[in-house]
Protein backbone atom coordinates (compact mmCIF):
# COMPACT_ATOMS: atom_id res chain seq x y z
CA UNK A 1 0.00 0.00 0.00
CA UNK A 2 1.48 3.14 -0.87
CA UNK A 3 1.27 6.19 -3.37
CA UNK A 4 4.98 7.07 -4.20
CA UNK A 5 3.88 8.56 -7.46
CA UNK A 6 6.20 10.82 -9.37
CA UNK A 7 3.98 12.81 -11.85
CA UNK A 8 0.77 15.19 -10.39
CA UNK A 9 -2.01 12.70 -12.07
CA UNK A 10 -0.79 9.48 -10.59
CA UNK A 11 -0.18 10.98 -7.00
CA UNK A 12 -3.56 12.69 -6.87
CA UNK A 13 -5.29 9.20 -7.61
CA UNK A 14 -3.33 6.91 -6.16
CA UNK A 15 -3.18 9.06 -2.63
CA UNK A 16 -7.01 9.81 -2.93
CA UNK A 17 -6.86 5.71 -2.92
CA UNK A 18 -4.49 5.51 0.12
CA UNK A 19 -6.87 7.69 2.31
CA UNK A 20 -9.88 5.91 1.23
CA UNK A 21 -8.39 2.76 2.33
CA UNK A 22 -7.58 4.87 5.85
CA UNK A 23 -11.12 4.65 6.36
CA UNK A 24 -12.31 1.15 4.72
CA UNK A 25 -12.49 -0.81 7.67
CA UNK A 26 -14.82 1.60 9.12
CA UNK A 27 -17.00 2.00 6.23
CA UNK A 28 -16.87 -1.69 5.48
CA UNK A 29 -17.70 -2.77 8.84
CA UNK A 30 -15.15 -5.35 8.06
CA UNK A 31 -11.23 -5.54 9.79
CA UNK A 32 -9.10 -5.10 6.68
CA UNK A 33 -5.99 -5.37 8.97
CA UNK A 34 -4.48 -2.10 7.35
CA UNK A 35 -1.19 -1.54 8.57
CA UNK A 36 0.62 1.59 8.48
CA UNK A 37 3.70 0.41 8.56
CA UNK A 38 5.90 2.61 6.13
CA UNK A 39 7.20 1.40 3.11
CA UNK A 40 11.08 1.74 2.80
CA UNK A 41 12.83 2.08 -0.69
CA UNK A 42 15.98 1.34 -0.77
CA UNK A 43 19.11 2.90 -2.93
CA UNK A 44 22.11 1.16 -3.70
CA UNK A 45 24.20 3.57 -5.75
CA UNK A 46 24.50 7.34 -5.55
CA UNK A 47 22.44 7.04 -9.03
CA UNK A 48 19.76 5.19 -6.49
CA UNK A 49 20.19 8.20 -4.25
CA UNK A 50 19.64 11.25 -6.59
CA UNK A 51 16.89 9.52 -8.30
CA UNK A 52 15.28 8.99 -5.07
CA UNK A 53 16.24 12.94 -3.68
CA UNK A 54 14.02 13.71 -7.01
CA UNK A 55 11.11 10.98 -6.61
CA UNK A 56 10.64 11.71 -2.74
CA UNK A 57 10.38 15.93 -3.05
CA UNK A 58 7.90 14.88 -6.12
CA UNK A 59 5.72 13.50 -3.81
CA UNK A 60 6.38 15.80 -1.16
CA UNK A 61 5.09 18.71 -4.01
CA UNK A 62 2.00 16.45 -4.77
CA UNK A 63 1.28 16.63 -0.34
CA UNK A 64 2.18 13.32 -0.34
CA UNK A 65 4.39 12.07 2.89
CA UNK A 66 8.01 10.90 2.25
CA UNK A 67 11.52 11.15 3.98
CA UNK A 68 14.85 10.65 3.09
CA UNK A 69 16.88 8.06 4.97
CA UNK A 70 20.82 7.68 5.22
CA UNK A 71 21.92 4.10 5.87
CA UNK A 72 22.51 4.00 9.84
CA UNK A 73 18.70 5.37 9.85
CA UNK A 74 17.88 2.57 7.11
CA UNK A 75 19.86 -0.13 9.71
CA UNK A 76 17.96 1.19 12.61
CA UNK A 77 14.48 0.45 10.92
CA UNK A 78 15.28 -2.62 9.71
CA UNK A 79 17.99 -4.30 11.69
CA UNK A 80 17.79 -7.58 9.91
CA UNK A 81 19.04 -6.14 6.92
CA UNK A 82 22.67 -6.35 5.21
CA UNK A 83 23.92 -3.03 5.36
CA UNK A 84 27.02 -3.47 5.61
CA UNK A 85 29.44 -1.45 3.41
CA UNK A 86 30.72 -5.24 2.06
CA UNK A 87 27.46 -6.38 1.15
CA UNK A 88 26.57 -7.45 -2.32
CA UNK A 89 24.62 -4.59 -3.37
CA UNK A 90 25.06 -2.13 -0.05
CA UNK A 91 22.71 -0.21 1.06
CA UNK A 92 23.58 3.67 0.86
CA UNK A 93 20.24 5.02 2.26
CA UNK A 94 16.65 5.25 0.92
CA UNK A 95 13.51 7.31 1.45
CA UNK A 96 9.99 5.91 3.45
CA UNK A 97 6.66 6.72 2.99
CA UNK A 98 5.26 5.99 6.67
CA UNK A 99 1.51 6.23 5.52
CA UNK A 100 2.49 2.89 3.41
CA UNK A 101 2.30 -0.65 4.73
CA UNK A 102 0.22 -3.44 4.21
CA UNK A 103 -3.74 -5.00 3.71
CA UNK A 104 -5.24 -7.94 4.18
CA UNK A 105 -6.10 -8.77 0.52
CA UNK A 106 -8.64 -11.46 1.46
CA UNK A 107 -10.53 -9.24 4.19
CA UNK A 108 -10.27 -6.84 1.00
CA UNK A 109 -12.41 -8.87 -0.91
CA UNK A 110 -14.23 -10.26 2.06
CA UNK A 111 -15.52 -7.10 3.10
CA UNK A 112 -16.40 -5.58 0.09
CA UNK A 113 -18.77 -8.61 -1.22
CA UNK A 114 -20.38 -8.09 2.04
CA UNK A 115 -20.84 -4.81 1.73
CA UNK A 116 -21.86 -4.88 -1.78
CA UNK A 117 -24.18 -7.91 -1.27
CA UNK A 118 -26.02 -5.84 1.62
CA UNK A 119 -26.10 -2.94 -1.27
CA UNK A 120 -28.43 -5.41 -3.41
CA UNK A 121 -25.14 -6.08 -5.85
CA UNK A 122 -25.67 -9.70 -7.06
CA UNK A 123 -22.37 -11.38 -7.31
CA UNK A 124 -22.12 -14.31 -9.44
CA UNK A 125 -19.39 -16.62 -8.75
CA UNK A 126 -18.47 -19.44 -11.33
CA UNK A 127 -19.80 -17.71 -14.36
CA UNK A 128 -17.29 -16.91 -17.16
CA UNK A 129 -18.23 -14.43 -20.13
CA UNK A 130 -18.46 -16.40 -23.37
CA UNK A 131 -19.44 -13.55 -25.63
CA UNK A 132 -21.91 -10.33 -26.14
CA UNK A 133 -24.56 -9.55 -28.67
CA UNK A 134 -23.71 -6.21 -30.39
CA UNK A 135 -25.97 -3.79 -32.37
CA UNK A 136 -25.87 -0.45 -33.77
CA UNK A 137 -26.16 1.19 -29.90
CA UNK A 138 -23.61 -1.06 -28.14
CA UNK A 139 -23.91 -4.06 -26.66
CA UNK A 140 -26.57 -4.54 -24.59
CA UNK A 141 -26.58 -8.60 -23.52
CA UNK A 142 -23.59 -10.39 -22.17
CA UNK A 143 -23.63 -13.89 -22.52
CA UNK A 144 -22.58 -15.96 -20.36
CA UNK A 145 -22.00 -19.76 -18.78
CA UNK A 146 -24.91 -19.38 -16.91
CA UNK A 147 -27.28 -17.58 -19.16
CA UNK A 148 -27.39 -14.38 -20.72
CA UNK A 149 -27.86 -10.99 -18.69
CA UNK A 150 -29.29 -7.85 -20.68
CA UNK A 151 -26.99 -4.71 -19.36
CA UNK A 152 -27.48 -1.05 -20.19
CA UNK A 153 -24.09 -0.22 -19.42
CA UNK A 154 -21.33 -2.79 -19.09
CA UNK A 155 -18.00 -2.47 -17.32
CA UNK A 156 -14.46 -4.69 -17.85
CA UNK A 157 -12.96 -5.47 -15.04
CA UNK A 158 -11.04 -8.26 -15.31
CA UNK A 159 -7.30 -7.90 -14.77
CA UNK A 160 -5.10 -10.08 -17.07
CA UNK A 161 -7.98 -11.27 -19.26
CA UNK A 162 -9.35 -7.88 -20.21
CA UNK A 163 -8.22 -8.25 -23.95
CA UNK A 164 -10.03 -11.62 -24.46
CA UNK A 165 -13.04 -9.53 -23.83
CA UNK A 166 -12.27 -6.81 -25.67
CA UNK A 167 -11.35 -9.30 -28.55
CA UNK A 168 -15.00 -10.88 -28.10
CA UNK A 169 -16.70 -7.19 -28.31
CA UNK A 170 -13.78 -6.60 -31.61
CA UNK A 171 -11.80 -3.63 -29.99
CA UNK A 172 -7.69 -3.63 -29.73
CA UNK A 173 -6.04 -2.89 -26.37
CA UNK A 174 -2.68 -1.73 -25.58
CA UNK A 175 -2.07 -4.76 -23.22
CA UNK A 176 0.32 -7.72 -22.64
CA UNK A 177 -0.58 -10.22 -20.55
CA UNK A 178 2.00 -11.66 -17.73
CA UNK A 179 2.45 -13.93 -14.74
CA UNK A 180 3.38 -12.25 -11.73
CA UNK A 181 4.83 -14.41 -8.78
CA UNK A 182 4.74 -13.96 -5.03
CA UNK A 183 5.87 -16.17 -2.07
CA UNK A 184 4.84 -16.68 1.34
CA UNK A 185 7.27 -18.45 3.47
CA UNK A 186 6.51 -20.10 7.24
CA UNK A 187 6.26 -18.31 9.64
CA UNK A 188 9.20 -16.57 11.80
CA UNK A 189 9.11 -14.40 15.34
CA UNK A 190 8.86 -10.91 14.36
CA UNK A 191 11.69 -10.14 12.21
CA UNK A 192 10.63 -7.06 9.99
CA UNK A 193 8.19 -4.10 10.51
CA UNK A 194 8.19 -2.14 7.59
CA UNK A 195 7.37 -3.22 3.90
CA UNK A 196 10.90 -3.15 2.06
CA UNK A 197 11.58 -2.33 -1.88
CA UNK A 198 14.24 -2.97 -3.49
CA UNK A 199 14.65 -1.70 -7.67
CA UNK A 200 18.46 -2.80 -7.96
CA UNK A 201 17.34 -6.59 -6.02
CA UNK A 202 14.45 -7.09 -7.51
CA UNK A 203 12.56 -7.85 -4.43
CA UNK A 204 10.06 -6.59 -1.57
CA UNK A 205 9.24 -8.12 1.26
CA UNK A 206 7.00 -7.91 4.33
CA UNK A 207 6.02 -9.90 7.21
CA UNK A 208 2.58 -10.87 7.91
CA UNK A 209 0.60 -10.97 11.17
CA UNK A 210 0.59 -14.62 11.10
CA UNK A 211 4.60 -14.13 11.11
CA UNK A 212 5.02 -15.41 7.20
CA UNK A 213 7.07 -13.14 4.90
CA UNK A 214 5.23 -12.14 1.88
CA UNK A 215 7.85 -12.02 -0.68
CA UNK A 216 7.14 -10.37 -4.12
CA UNK A 217 9.54 -9.82 -7.66
CA UNK A 218 9.33 -8.60 -11.33
CA UNK A 219 7.36 -10.03 -13.80
CA UNK A 220 8.15 -13.43 -15.63
CA UNK A 221 9.32 -11.37 -18.93
CA UNK A 222 6.88 -13.28 -21.60
CA UNK A 223 3.58 -13.23 -22.40
CA UNK A 224 1.66 -16.02 -20.52
CA UNK A 225 -1.78 -17.07 -19.22
CA UNK A 226 -0.64 -20.00 -17.49
CA UNK A 227 -1.47 -19.52 -13.80
CA UNK A 228 2.13 -20.72 -12.62
CA UNK A 229 5.24 -18.70 -12.92
CA UNK A 230 8.84 -20.07 -14.27
CA UNK A 231 11.61 -21.23 -12.11
CA UNK A 232 13.99 -18.52 -13.12
CA UNK A 233 11.81 -15.58 -11.77
CA UNK A 234 11.48 -17.40 -8.50
CA UNK A 235 15.69 -17.77 -8.25
CA UNK A 236 16.03 -14.40 -9.19
CA UNK A 237 13.22 -12.94 -6.69
CA UNK A 238 15.20 -15.05 -3.94
CA UNK A 239 18.19 -14.13 -5.14
CA UNK A 240 17.51 -10.32 -4.49
CA UNK A 241 15.49 -11.41 -1.16
CA UNK A 242 19.32 -13.38 0.23
CA UNK A 243 21.27 -10.47 -0.98
CA UNK A 244 19.08 -8.14 1.55
CA UNK A 245 19.25 -10.59 3.99
CA UNK A 246 21.71 -13.21 4.22
CA UNK A 247 20.15 -14.35 7.66
CA UNK A 248 17.06 -15.54 5.35
CA UNK A 249 18.99 -18.06 3.87
CA UNK A 250 17.37 -21.02 5.54
CA UNK A 251 13.92 -20.13 5.35
CA UNK A 252 12.00 -22.44 3.50
CA UNK A 253 8.86 -21.12 1.25
CA UNK A 254 5.34 -21.84 2.07
CA UNK A 255 3.56 -20.96 -0.94
CA UNK A 256 4.57 -19.78 -4.26
CA UNK A 257 1.86 -18.96 -7.25
CA UNK A 258 1.50 -16.77 -10.08
CA UNK A 259 -1.55 -14.30 -10.74
CA UNK A 260 -2.18 -13.09 -14.83
CA UNK A 261 -1.56 -9.06 -14.65
CA UNK A 262 -2.38 -6.76 -18.00
CA UNK A 263 0.47 -4.25 -18.41
CA UNK A 264 0.87 -1.07 -20.37
CA UNK A 265 3.58 0.51 -21.92
CA UNK A 266 3.20 3.59 -19.63
CA UNK A 267 2.36 1.44 -16.36
CA UNK A 268 -0.61 3.52 -16.10
CA UNK A 269 -3.91 1.51 -16.17
CA UNK A 270 -6.47 2.58 -18.56
CA UNK A 271 -9.80 4.05 -16.96
CA UNK A 272 -12.70 5.20 -18.97
CA UNK A 273 -14.57 5.00 -21.76
CA UNK A 274 -13.92 1.86 -24.41
CA UNK A 275 -14.38 2.64 -28.35
CA UNK A 276 -18.09 0.59 -28.22
CA UNK A 277 -20.30 3.58 -26.60
CA UNK A 278 -21.89 1.85 -23.60
CA UNK A 279 -18.44 -0.59 -22.71
CA UNK A 280 -15.94 0.89 -20.14
CA UNK A 281 -12.66 0.01 -19.30
CA UNK A 282 -11.09 -0.49 -16.00
CA UNK A 283 -7.92 -2.10 -16.88
CA UNK A 284 -3.95 -2.19 -17.20
CA UNK A 285 -3.10 -2.04 -13.54
CA UNK A 286 -0.69 -4.26 -13.85
CA UNK A 287 1.10 -5.36 -11.04
CA UNK A 288 -0.48 -2.89 -8.96
CA UNK A 289 -3.99 -2.49 -8.81
CA UNK A 290 -4.52 -3.59 -5.38
CA UNK A 291 -3.20 -0.52 -3.85
CA UNK A 292 -5.94 1.04 -6.38
CA UNK A 293 -8.86 -0.97 -5.70
CA UNK A 294 -10.87 2.04 -3.86
CA UNK A 295 -10.55 4.90 -6.00
CA UNK A 296 -10.36 2.49 -8.88
CA UNK A 297 -14.11 1.57 -7.87
CA UNK A 298 -15.07 5.10 -6.82
CA UNK A 299 -13.61 6.90 -9.94
CA UNK A 300 -15.25 3.37 -12.45
CA UNK A 301 -18.62 4.15 -10.67
CA UNK A 302 -18.42 7.43 -11.52
CA UNK A 303 -17.57 6.71 -15.26
CA UNK A 304 -20.02 4.21 -16.19
CA UNK A 305 -22.72 6.33 -14.08
CA UNK A 306 -22.36 9.57 -15.65
CA UNK A 307 -21.03 8.59 -18.97
CA UNK A 308 -17.69 10.65 -18.33
CA UNK A 309 -14.30 10.43 -17.10
CA UNK A 310 -13.89 10.99 -12.90
CA UNK A 311 -11.71 14.16 -12.66
CA UNK A 312 -9.28 11.88 -11.17
CA UNK A 313 -8.95 9.35 -13.80
CA UNK A 314 -9.33 12.06 -16.57
CA UNK A 315 -5.99 11.74 -17.64
CA UNK A 316 -6.31 7.81 -18.11
CA UNK A 317 -7.84 7.16 -21.16
CA UNK A 318 -8.05 4.82 -23.83
CA UNK A 319 -7.19 7.84 -26.25
CA UNK A 320 -3.88 8.91 -24.42
CA UNK A 321 -1.68 6.51 -26.60
CA UNK A 322 -2.84 8.10 -30.10
CA UNK A 323 -2.35 11.42 -28.50
CA UNK A 324 0.96 10.84 -26.61
CA UNK A 325 -0.14 11.81 -23.41
CA UNK A 326 1.22 9.32 -21.86
CA UNK A 327 1.93 8.96 -18.01
CA UNK A 328 5.05 6.66 -17.87
CA UNK A 329 5.80 6.42 -14.33
CA UNK A 330 8.44 3.09 -15.37
CA UNK A 331 10.80 5.65 -17.69
CA UNK A 332 10.10 8.59 -15.03
CA UNK A 333 11.04 6.92 -11.76
CA UNK A 334 11.78 3.08 -12.38
CA UNK A 335 7.88 2.53 -10.62
CA UNK A 336 7.40 -0.50 -12.50
CA UNK A 337 3.30 0.31 -11.39
CA UNK B 1 11.07 -23.33 -17.56
CA UNK B 2 11.28 -22.90 -21.60
CA UNK B 3 13.46 -25.23 -23.88
CA UNK B 4 13.79 -22.61 -26.77
CA UNK B 5 15.91 -23.69 -29.85
CA UNK B 6 18.02 -21.02 -31.11
CA UNK B 7 18.32 -21.32 -35.38
CA UNK B 8 21.84 -20.76 -34.60
CA UNK B 9 23.28 -22.79 -31.18
CA UNK B 10 20.66 -25.27 -30.92
CA UNK B 11 18.09 -25.71 -27.87
CA UNK B 12 19.09 -23.71 -24.57
CA UNK B 13 17.58 -23.14 -21.57
CA UNK B 14 15.06 -19.86 -21.16
CA UNK B 15 17.28 -17.90 -19.09
CA UNK B 16 20.04 -17.31 -21.92
CA UNK B 17 17.08 -15.96 -23.83
CA UNK B 18 14.91 -12.42 -24.21
CA UNK B 19 11.23 -11.80 -25.43
CA UNK B 20 11.33 -9.11 -27.58
CA UNK B 21 7.46 -9.24 -27.62
CA UNK B 22 5.00 -9.71 -30.39
CA UNK B 23 6.17 -10.59 -33.75
CA UNK B 24 4.90 -9.63 -37.37
CA UNK B 25 3.85 -6.39 -36.82
CA UNK B 26 4.36 -3.67 -39.72
CA UNK B 27 5.32 -0.47 -39.70
CA UNK B 28 2.68 2.34 -41.32
CA UNK B 29 3.46 4.83 -43.82
CA UNK B 30 5.03 7.64 -42.70
CA UNK B 31 1.75 9.59 -43.64
CA UNK B 32 -0.52 6.95 -41.40
CA UNK B 33 -2.78 8.99 -38.72
CA UNK B 34 -1.92 9.26 -35.21
CA UNK B 35 -4.47 6.55 -34.13
CA UNK B 36 -2.52 3.92 -37.10
CA UNK B 37 0.85 4.65 -35.04
CA UNK B 38 -0.80 4.46 -31.72
CA UNK B 39 -1.79 0.73 -32.89
CA UNK B 40 1.56 0.37 -34.23
CA UNK B 41 3.28 1.49 -31.43
CA UNK B 42 1.23 0.14 -27.96
CA UNK B 43 -1.42 -1.72 -29.07
CA UNK B 44 -1.05 -5.73 -29.08
CA UNK B 45 -2.67 -8.86 -30.35
CA UNK B 46 -2.73 -10.76 -26.85
CA UNK B 47 -4.67 -14.24 -27.70
CA UNK B 48 -5.47 -16.89 -24.85
CA UNK B 49 -3.87 -19.61 -26.67
CA UNK B 50 -1.30 -19.33 -30.10
CA UNK B 51 1.20 -15.95 -29.77
CA UNK B 52 4.04 -15.37 -32.52
CA UNK B 53 6.78 -13.60 -30.92
CA UNK B 54 10.52 -12.08 -31.24
CA UNK B 55 13.01 -13.90 -29.07
CA UNK B 56 16.68 -13.03 -29.22
CA UNK B 57 19.56 -15.78 -27.88
CA UNK B 58 21.15 -12.66 -25.37
CA UNK B 59 23.43 -14.49 -23.55
CA UNK B 60 24.14 -17.00 -26.41
CA UNK B 61 25.36 -15.41 -30.54
CA UNK B 62 23.04 -12.62 -30.53
CA UNK B 63 20.49 -13.77 -33.32
CA UNK B 64 16.74 -12.75 -33.71
CA UNK B 65 14.32 -15.26 -34.24
CA UNK B 66 10.97 -16.14 -34.05
CA UNK B 67 8.52 -18.38 -32.15
CA UNK B 68 5.50 -19.35 -32.28
CA UNK B 69 4.34 -20.55 -28.58
CA UNK B 70 0.85 -21.32 -26.88
CA UNK B 71 1.11 -18.64 -23.76
CA UNK B 72 -1.62 -20.85 -21.55
CA UNK B 73 0.63 -24.28 -21.82
CA UNK B 74 3.73 -22.57 -22.64
CA UNK B 75 4.25 -24.97 -25.36
CA UNK B 76 6.86 -24.47 -28.02
CA UNK B 77 5.01 -24.49 -30.95
CA UNK B 78 7.39 -23.39 -34.08
CA UNK B 79 10.73 -21.73 -34.18
CA UNK B 80 11.41 -19.94 -37.85
CA UNK B 81 13.86 -17.50 -38.71
CA UNK B 82 12.82 -13.41 -38.70
CA UNK B 83 11.87 -13.45 -42.47
CA UNK B 84 9.74 -16.65 -42.68
CA UNK B 85 6.13 -15.65 -43.00
CA UNK B 86 3.73 -16.85 -39.94
CA UNK B 87 3.36 -20.80 -39.80
CA UNK B 88 0.19 -22.16 -39.69
CA UNK B 89 -0.23 -23.71 -36.45
CA UNK B 90 -2.11 -26.73 -36.99
CA UNK B 91 -0.49 -30.25 -35.68
CA UNK B 92 0.87 -31.05 -39.02
CA UNK B 93 2.67 -27.44 -39.06
CA UNK B 94 3.76 -27.77 -35.67
CA UNK B 95 5.36 -31.00 -36.42
CA UNK B 96 7.18 -29.84 -39.30
CA UNK B 97 7.94 -26.42 -37.70
CA UNK B 98 9.43 -28.23 -34.76
CA UNK B 99 11.40 -30.77 -37.68
CA UNK B 100 12.46 -27.51 -39.45
CA UNK B 101 13.92 -25.73 -36.02
CA UNK B 102 15.67 -29.37 -35.33
CA UNK B 103 17.10 -29.51 -39.21
CA UNK B 104 18.37 -25.18 -38.30
CA UNK B 105 20.08 -26.48 -35.33
CA UNK B 106 22.02 -28.99 -36.88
Amino acid sequence: MRSNYLFPESARFYEHSLRLYERLGRELDFNIMFSQRGMLTLAHSRHDLESQRRWANAMRLNGVDSELLDTDEVAELVPALDCSPSARLPVMGGFIQKRGGTVRHDAVAWGYARAADALGVDIIQNCEVTGFELSSGGAHTVKTTRGTIGADRIGLATAGHTTTLADMLGFRLPMTSYALQAFVSEPLKPVLDTVVLSPACGVYVSQSDKGELVVGGGLDLYASYAQRGNLPTVEQTLRGLLTLFPSFSRLRMLRQWAGIVDVVADSTPVLGRSPIPNVFLNCGWGTGGFKAIPAGGWCFAHTIAKNEAHPLTAAFGLDRFARGALIDEAAASGIAH
Amino acid sequence: MLLLTCPHCGPRDETEFSCGGESHIARPSLEATDDAWADYVFFRTNPMGVTFERWRHAYGCGCWFNVARDVVNHRILATYAMTDPKPATSETAISNGLQQSAELAR
